[in-house]
């Protein structure tokens, strides 16, 4: 197994776990407030929904040609993962909040409770829609970075089966703890994906572009490098920055 | 109408997101990168450069901003 490969499963199944956490928050808070039946069918076509998406647009960007397909994906992982990025290093810099699971929790919980009663088709409305709109929301990012990491490399299946274990995984894990997974690093598995993605957007993009790498896979690693150096660089210049401001501003 | 106007957001926020210019700079380094290579010019070190450009430069606006 290449390191590319390696890599690949470590970001989608890093990624995947992230956005399952933030998904099962919004699903408990539902299911716990206005009862499971709904809340579970919603959740579920949800992941329906996203793995026909998956199936069906691993496939079909098989016909496009490889070079192209790397240019376009490359360009959409650069955007995306330096969103990421970007984000994360602002949290761990002090300059955005970090997500607070057990608070978007309470929230989901006091706004499912003030929710009228509407049924549809059987279904309590408001959790079928709640959480359908949450798990899809959610799980298309996981979509993007499945679709666009597997068919860069040719590795869709192998991309989703790390997804869908990451997915496994946090569902049990929330199972077990009977309530958010409050305890995940969000953050510091963001800032870590974030790196992967832009790197893999960095590298197979001027690719595509018609570029070749000095020391092909290796240059990849490279890349990574320079942009966690710079990434910590930038966190501890916020820091010092939060810092200075704050004892200035004690001391005035 | 409605739902073209809503599809089309959510792309616009799910690929540029909050900072408009960073995808703007990271789309001109990837563009002057395929026309050097399409040069002759084997420019790999270009979109790197440019992507910790991007990135310092979007990072540090956003937190002056306070």
């Amino acid at each position: 197994m290449s390191s590319h490969t390696i890599l690949i499963l470590l970001g989608a199944f890093a990624a995947s776990a992230v956005e399952a956490v933030e998904a099962l928050t919004i699903v408990l808070g539902v299911g716990i407030v206005r009862g499971w039946r709904s809340t579970l069918i919603g959740a579920g076509l949800a992941g329906v929904v996203l793995a026909v998406l998956i199936a069906a647009l691993g496939p079909a960007l098989r016909v496009v040609p490889i070079e192209t397909l790397r240019l376009v994906v490359g360009a959409l992982l650069l955007a995306f993962g330096m969103q990421w990025l970007r984000k994360a290093i602002l949290r761990a810099g002090g300059y955005k909040p970090m997500k607070d699971e057990d608070e978007a929790f309470r929230r989901q919980r006091e706004l499912a409770a003030a929710a009228g009663q509407e049924e549809r088709a059987g279904l309590d409305w408001y959790s079928f829609t709640v959480s359908f709109k949450g798990v899809l929301l959610e799980g298309l990012e996981v979509v993007f970075i499945v679709i666009s990491f597997g068919s860069a490399q040719g590795r869709v299946g192998l991309a989703a089966a790390a997804a869908g274990a990451a997915v496994v995984l946090v569902v049990l894990a929330g199972v077990l703890a009977r309530g958010p997974l409050e305890r995940v690093p969000e953050n510091s598995i963001k800032f870590a994906v974030g790196i992967l993605l832009t790197s893999f957007g960095c590298f197979w993009g001027a690719e595509g572009a018609g570029v070749d790498w000095p020391g092909d896979e290796a240059s990849l690693l490279a890349v990574i490098a320079l942009l966690g150096a710079v990434s910590f660089l930038l966190v501890r210049a916020l820091r010092r920055r939060r810092v200075a401001a704050v004892t200035a501003g004690a001391g005035a | 109408m409605r739902f073209v106007r809503s599809f089309a957001l959510f792309w616009w926020n799910f690929v540029v997101g909050d900072d408009w210019r960073a995808a703007l700079g990271l789309a001109v380094a990837l563009g002057a990168t395929y026309v050097l290579a399409h040069e002759g010019v084997n420019a790999w070190w270009l979109l790197p450069i440019g992507v910790v450009i991007v990135l310092v430069a979007s990072v540090w606006r956003e937190a002056t901003i306070d």
